[in-house]
This record gives C-alpha cells, structure tokens and sequence, in this order.
C-alpha cells in the first residue's frame, strides 16, 4: 500500500477529479479540480496550498551538526546564520550529484534537512567520529506549502512573524506551534509551514479559513509543475539522474552540468566532491542546464503545414526531446510545457557547453500530427518568470 | 539403419536446446532420452489426480533470453508469469506482522524495509544497483564458451584477449567490488550491507543453493550474483514461473526442436558411446540397438558421461582424474504437496499477493548456517531453510479448482546422509519439512491431500544427476567457467573427437537456462556464440 499523508483526510474529500500521483512512496493530489488550469493561476494570483508532505526530512542536532552538514553539501553551512535556509545539492566523493534540498538553521546546533530521496543513512556514514545526532522526522513532521501574492498577507492575518526570503522562524498559528520558512518551488512569494503530523489536520482547517478572504485553493502535483517550470527549478529524477540511481557513467551530473554551480563552495577545505568540482570548475563543466524557448512562428508554421491550429501541450512535459543545432544533436530537454502566464513554449534542457549561451539558436523536436519535425528555439536565461514579490 | 548427424544424449532443457538448434542449422538430429518423458529435471507431472507438480526444478530462472526468441519459444507454448514477491516470516508462531516481504514495487518494499531499517530500505536500492552493475560486467560470460587462459588455441586467445580487455575497460570501483564477490562469503558480503537479520538470511539463501557450502563459506557470495543475473533480464521477463509448470518449458523447446525436424525418442536409454580410434560413432541402447552418428552430444553430467558412457579406459589419466575428483554433493530436496486449501501464514494470515510470490524460511544466516551444521556432518537439516512457492496461485489449472498445489525446495537434506537413504529416511525428510512449515502455517498439515517427498538420491535414481546436485556438480568457483567440469576441457568439446557436453556440468552452470545447450550447438556448428 502507498502511505497517505497527514493530510489525506482533508484532501481526499476535496480530490474531485480522484486524479492522484505517487510522490516518495505517498499519494497526493495531481489536480483536485477536474483540470488543473485554475490550480496554477491560484499561484500567479492569490494563494495555492500543497501538500508537501512526502519530502524526506531529518533533524541533525549536535555540537557537530553543522560540520557534519558542511562536509555533506556543496555550500558552506558553518557560516549560516540561525534562522537561514540554504538551498543546496550534495555529492559523491566524484562530485556527482546524488540529491538536492534545503537546510534550515533552527539554532546554533538544530538543522532540518529536507530531500527528495531517503538520506539516512548517508548522513549517517558521513556522521562517523561526530558529534551529530540524527532523526527521520519525515513521517512525523506534515508540511504545507503556501504559494502566491496572497501568501504572506494570509500568514500575517494568523499571526506569523515576517519573513525574509529564504529565512525560517517558529511560529504559532492559531494556536498551532509551527515553523514557517519563506521557501517554496514555485518561484513566487511563498512560504511552507511545518509543524507536527498530528497537528496537521488543524493545521490545514486553520490555514483554508484564513486563507478564503484571500482567494485561497488547495492545488495539486500538475499545477506546481508548471509553476516550477516557469520558476526554472531542476526536478531530481526528472531533470536529473541522482548519483545512486546512474547505472552508466554518462548518466551522472555534476552540480555545474546542471546549472547548480552558484551553490558550490570551494573555499571550504572539504566536502563531498571537492577535489572533483574544483577540477571540473577548472577546465569548465561538459554540460549546462539550460533554458530554452520555442519561437511562436516556426511553431505555427510546422502546425500550419499540415492544416492544423498551433497545439500547445496543456500540461508539463516529462520525457527526453532531442535539442540540434548546426545540424546535430547537441542536447536534450527534459522538462517543458506551454506558460498560460509568459504565453510562451518553455523548456528545461541539457546541451554541450559551446551551445548554452542565452541567444543561441537551436532547434528542438517535435511530433506534429504524428511526424517529427524541428521547431526552431533559441537559449534563454532562467528563471523564465521572476516576480519581484519572490524576494522582496 | 537410419543414420543421424547428430544423436544427443538425454531429452533435458539442455538436450532439448541443443537439438533445436542443430536441427535449426539444418542437421539431422535424434535426441533419446531414458524415461518415458522428456524434460529432465525440468518436467510437470501429475503426481496425484488432478494435481500437477513441477516435480523438480520449480521456477525459471536464467533461461536465456536469446533461447526464447531464437527458438520461437512463446510460439511453441512458453507462458512465463511473474513471480514478483518474496515473504520471509520471522519466526514460528508469529503474530500477524512479524514478516520481512520483498515487494516488487519500488514504494511498497521500500516501506516494507523500512518497517524493519530504515538504512537497509536505503541500503537496498544502492545494492541492488551495484550488483546489477556486477552482473551486466559478469553476465557476458554467459552467452560465450569460456575460453581457457592456458591454452595457446589462437582461437581461444583471441577470446581471451577480448575478454581480459573487457574487464579492463570496467571501472575500478566495479573490479574491486567483483572480487569481492569472488572472494567472499554471502554472509560477510550482506554484513557490508544490511542490518536486517531476515533480510541478510533471505539474501544469502541465494548464494547456498545447489552447493553443500553454508552462508558463511567463502566463494558464496558470487552466486548471489548469478542470482542477479536473471534480474537483468527483469525487461524482458525472463524469470518467473511457467504455465503449466516447468516441463512446459522442455515441451516448449521440444517443439521448436521437432517443428526442425529434430526426431525425439523417450524409453530409449543409452548404455554406451561407441568409440572407435578415440572417435565417437554413435551409441548403444540398453535394448542393444546401435544408432550410428559422427556427433555425439550428452547432456548427462560429466561423471556419468565420462565414467559411465564413455568409460574411463577411453579418456587420458589426467582428465578422468578431474572428473573423478569434480563434486557433486547433492544437498537439495523437494517436497510436493496436494494442499485441499491455501496455507494460512500466522505472520500473514489472510490470503493475498504474498501467496502468489515465493516463500522463503529462511530468518536469519544463523538459521541458514545451522541448517548447515547439520547436513556438514551427514544429517537432514532439523530446521531447513525452504524456498516454498504455490503454482496454483500463478496457474490455477495447476490443481483443481479451490485446490492448491505446493513446491517447497528445501535444503539441506546431504546426500551423503549418514547411513545412506532410504524410505524411513526419506518420511522422515518429509515430515521435518511439514512440521517445520507448520510452525509458520498452522493448517498446513489438515490441508494435506498428497506428499511427494524427493531426496538426493531419488533426485539421481529418477532424472539420472549425480548424487543429487540440481546443477550437475556444485556451483562453485573451482569448477566453473573454464574448469567446468575439468581444466582444458571447457569448451563443450571432449577428449573424444565428435563427442560433445551439452548439459549444466559445462559452463555456465544449472539453472532452466539452456545456455549450456546453445552454445554447445554454437561450438559444434563452428559458429561464434
């Protein structure tokens, strides 16, 4: 049996469309209306709520907690100010990305770390010799992400403290002890709310009442797709093939293959990967995780060619869609999908480094009424939108 | 008198495979066989009325994914199904929960591990990527003739050369970690691994199968790899059980073979190869008729191959030597049982998807390396491990409707058993089985209609495998690959020029997978594996 989450109870009855998807082991909602186009225009709009509960957490407590952390990931935890969130992959020893999650400082000696695949025992075998204590809070802790403009209005009216971007800080809403970080996957103004599972179907009531005057709605897998599409964040397994699940060399990335080199610290004397990153870093990364965006007209053309209005997919894409330039094939995408907002056919992909400059054409397959043919594309810069609201 | 290009010795799945590939090639191609029926040790019969067992070899396993579509399998009636899950109860008289399941899917065993580690639900996918990276490097020997690394044939060397630049090109992580697997024992591998005593028993259970070695010799933990090599071909559905039991896979083969024109003779048992001037020209039956063929291929063991067929005044001091000194020790038995309902698990007591997988006893490496202790010295394990599957569950037309039929492979049961097998013995194999099966599943024994009991030694008496061993000879490091079964000899060819091996006492080793007999058809037809 797939494990519900601590909100089920509340979301089964709101799943209309009975559209559910696995996440970690969990089922959560894809849509709870029957399409899933309202759900995403709640994030641009007003304010969305997910269920985030299946992400991996752990508590890393200790006089050592954070060196253990700062020997784990690629960027320097030690110098973390409490209360700071650090978004960050972490590596093998070859520097090769086996996951990526956040980090949030909760004291001088508390980290909660969240991640996309069980990392227990990972954090366990580079544990040795320190002084770390670390907990699997992950079925014990619920966590709601709340995400749009209306977000931080809808916290303030229950009494949470203001947040900066990519802080977190405990909180009581409604009477309910929490912790509240300005984080999220969405790209927008966002914050996610953590607080103990059994807490957590008071938590929900709580939040959905503040949240009505504000045009709250509870939204599923297949709207935050594409908000984090248009947000340009990287989707482990999707995106990316973690380190422990590559079966062939070529499989592997390296944080700089896929554009999270702004997160690797070489100043610090050791981490997991170092040696490796800062000879990669040297002779410059064999891949880049990219931005790509489909020119509107050549698109029209080729639906045009054959009798057709231009189709646009109407939800995120994920599959491998070869990229050419110059006549080959030099990359590949691996997430895309049609922005409702940017009106524009957007891509996540990986090319070889000589093509990854924002303007550089290139072309990218398509099945038109079941023939492939190249739509012409170009390199763009991420994040495809950017509000100033995210961080301000 | 009729005359044959080739006459193969013996109507098993290797025998079978063999013959069908001759005849595929276009050569004339008789196949005898000593018993009524064909398939050896892989054959369904219907033991107790309207209950039919899978008498010996119960699952397949590493049939060769190339046999399949080579020979047309599916189309000859191969219906393999998904045997997907394992469940291994913790202790007698459990409660409801004290069971460690292995689930096919990804979601529900990671749960399900993690019920009892959290590190081994992680540990496992990590595992189990190292050993199927292990297994892709190992697998190509497989489907190749071994080629011998003190020979000066060039043809061998060439093979050599490709061979020894292959496992060059693996990543040194990957070589260390193979000799590992050469070296260690299942046990102390798992220990690297895993914290789970039920998960590490279970485990290791694959690395003592068909050998009198126990979780904790050395050399076992490479057999935990060739296990894996069956999962490789988890794409394409290899392994699993088949409709109809495993001598729907023989029939399967036979008919592949007989669409070929391959003739097959059953109740015609071989007593002799006929030789003349170190040549092999046909054989003898043990009606006398003489059947004349310039190829010879016996898909019986070495030892009653070489030993028995052949006679040892015809074959070099040196290579009847390492025949004689090549082990069998037979440590497995089987026992069969006609079930009037469903076994009632007290770890699982409802009925479910755990029925339709396999059952395994086998709680721990101590249990597994007690179990041991006792057959080392000559004795029945007092508590077995068991390998238990429910062909009904899979195939209903295994048994009559409502009614259920039960494979339990169980081991050890030596045979080499102190004052040797016979009827009292064996009953008393049977009941130690069902009353340590009972223990788990207390209905057991009212619900059943029939038991068959299989020892060793009826194991060689009825399908004609030394001692006992399933694998023709154990599958251990010192005879296999090219020593299997004797140094310079591995290569399916013989001391005798037109006699050829065919059977699972050649590389790459028992298991229903045919290999043996297809590469023995590549090397007789000169053509490259």
């Amino acid at each position: 049996m797939l494990k519900t989450t601590p909100f089920h109870e509340r979301t089964a009855p709101l799943c209309a469309s009975h559209a559910w998807r696995r996440w970690a082991g969990h089922v959560v909602a894809s849509s709870y209306e029957l399409t899933h186009e309202r759900e995403y225009h709640v994030i641009r709009t007003a304010a969305a709520l997910f269920d985030v509960s299946p992400l991996y957490k752990y508590m890393v407590r200790g006089r050592d907690a954070a060196r253990l952390l700062d020997l784990l990931v690629t960027r320097n935890v030690q110098k973390a100010a409490v209360g700071q969130v650090l978004y960050t992959p972490w590596c093998d020893h070859a520097g090769k990305v086996i996951d990526d999650g956040t980090l949030a400082r909760l004291d001088e000696t508390t980290f909660r770390m969240t991640s996309a695949e069980p990392n227990l025992r990972w954090l366990q075998n580079n544990a040795d010799g320190l002084e770390a204590e670390i907990t699997d809070v992950s079925d014990s802790i619920a966590a709601l992400s709340l995400q749009g403009p209306a977000a931080g209005s809808i916290l303030a009216s229950m009494g949470a403290p203001a947040l900066k971007y990519f802080r977190i800080a405990p909180a009581t809403l409604r009477g309910i002890a929490v912790t509240v970080s300005r984080t999220g996957y969405t790209g927008d103004l966002g914050y996610e709310i953590w607080a103990e599972a059994r807490e957590a179907l008071a938590l929900w009531d709580a939040v959905m009442e503040a949240g009505r005057p504000y045009g709250i709605m509870p939204a599923g897998m297949l709207a935050l797709d594409m908000a984090r599409l248009e947000a340009g964040l990287i989707l482990i397994d999707v995106d990316y093939v973690p380190a422990r699940k590559a079966l062939i060399d070529s499989q592997l990335s390296s944080p700089y293959e896929i554009d999270l080199g702004w997160t690797v610290n070489l100043e610090k004397e050791r981490f997991n990967g170092r040696d490796a990153l800062a000879a990669e870093k040297m002779r410059g990364p064999a891949w880049q995780f990219i931005g790509v965006e489909v020119e509107w007209n050549s698109l029209e053309r080729l639906y045009a060619e054959v009798g057709l209005a231009t189709r646009l997919p109407n939800a995120t894409w994920r599959m491998s869609v070869p990229l050419y330039a110059d006549g080959a094939q030099i990359g590949y995408a691996t997430s895309g999908g049609w922005s409702p907002l940017l009106k524009k056919y957007l891509a996540l992909a990986h090319v070889r480094s000589r093509w990854a400059a924002p303007g550089t054409p290139l072309e990218m397959e398509m099945t038109v009424e079941h023939r492939r043919k190249r739509a012409a594309a170009r390199v763009v810069k991420k994040p495809f939108f950017d509000p100033p609201r995210k961080r301000a | 008198m009729k005359r044959y290009d080739a006459i193969i010795v013996g109507g098993g799945h290797n025998g079978l495979a063999c013959a069908a590939y001759l005849a595929r090639a276009g050569r004339k191609v008789l196949v005898l066989e000593r018993r009524e029926r064909i398939g050896g040790a892989a054959m369904t019969e219907e033991v107790f009325p309207g209950f039919r067992f899978s008498v010996f070899s119960y699952v397949v396993s590493l049939l060769r994914p190339e046999i399949i579509r080579e020979l047309e399998l599916p189309r000859h009636g191969l219906h393999i199904l998904p045997l997907e899950s394992t469940l291994t109860p913790l202790r007698p008289d459990g409660k409801a929960g004290d069971y460690l399941a292995q689930w096919s899917d990804h979601d529900q065993n990671r749960r399900e591990l993690a019920r009892h580690s959290v590190r081994d639900a992680e540990a496992y996918d990590e595992f189990g990527l190292l050993l199927h990276r292990m297994a892709r490097a190992v697998k190509p020997l497989l489907s190749v003739a071994p080629p011998d690394p003190a020979s000066l044939d060039p043809r061998e060397l060439w093979d050599l050369w490709r061979l020894g630049r292959y496992f060059r090109g693996l990543p040194e992580k990957d070589l260390h970690a193979l000799w590992k697997l050469l070296t260690m024992s299942a046990a102390d591998y798992l220990d690297e691994w895993f914290e789970g005593e039920a998960l590490k028993g279970t485990k290791s259970a694959s690395g003592i199968i068909g050998t009198l070695l126990g979780p904790r010799s050395p050399g076992t933990a490479y057999v935990l790899l060739h296990h894996y090599m069956g999962e490789l071909d988890g794409v394409f559905r290899a392994w699993g059980f088949a409709r109809g039991g495993n001598g729907s896979v023989s029939a399967a083969i036979a008919a592949a073979a007989q669409a070929r024109s391959a003739e097959i003779r059953t109740n015609a048992a071989v007593s002799k190869v006929l030789i003349n001037a170190n040549r092999a020209t046909g054989v003898v039956l043990e009606s006398g008729e003489e059947l004349r063929a310039p190829i010879v291929v016996s898909g019986a063991d070495p030892r009653r191959t070489f030993l028995g067929l052949v006679g040892e005044e015809h074959l070099p001091e040196e290579f009847a030597g390492a025949i004689r000194r090549y082990r069998f020790r037979g440590s497995s038995a089987k026992v069969n049982l006609a079930l009037a309902e469903p076994p009632r698990f007290t770890c699982m007591p409802q009925p479910g998807p755990h029925l339709r997988g396999a059952i395994s006893i086998s709680p721990s490496v101590d249990y597994l390396e007690r179990a041991y202790d006792d057959a080392k010295y000559g004795e029945i394990s007092r508590r077995p491990y068991m390998d238990i599957i429910m062909p009904s569950m899979l195939d209903p037309a295994m048994a009559p409707p409502g009614k259920h039929v039960m494979s339990i492979f169980v081991q050890y049961a030596p045979y080499h058993l102190n004052g040797g097998w016979n009827d009292t013995r064996r009953e008393q194999l049977g009941d130690t089985v069902v009353n340590t099966l009972a223990e788990y599943a207390p209905n057991l024994k009212s619900a059943i209609l029939h038991r068959q009991v299989i020892t060793p030694a009826d194991i060689e008496r009825i399908v004609g495998l030394s001692e006992g061993n399933i694998f023709q000879g154990e599958l251990t490091l010192q005879q296999m690959f090219f020593l299997r079964p004797a140094p310079a000899w591995a290569r399916y060819r013989t001391p005798i020029r037109g006699l050829y091996q065919c059977g699972a006492g050649t590389h790459p080793g028992g298991g229903v997978m045919g290999a043996a007999g297809r590469n023995a058809a590549m090397e007789i037809l000169g053509a490259r594996a």
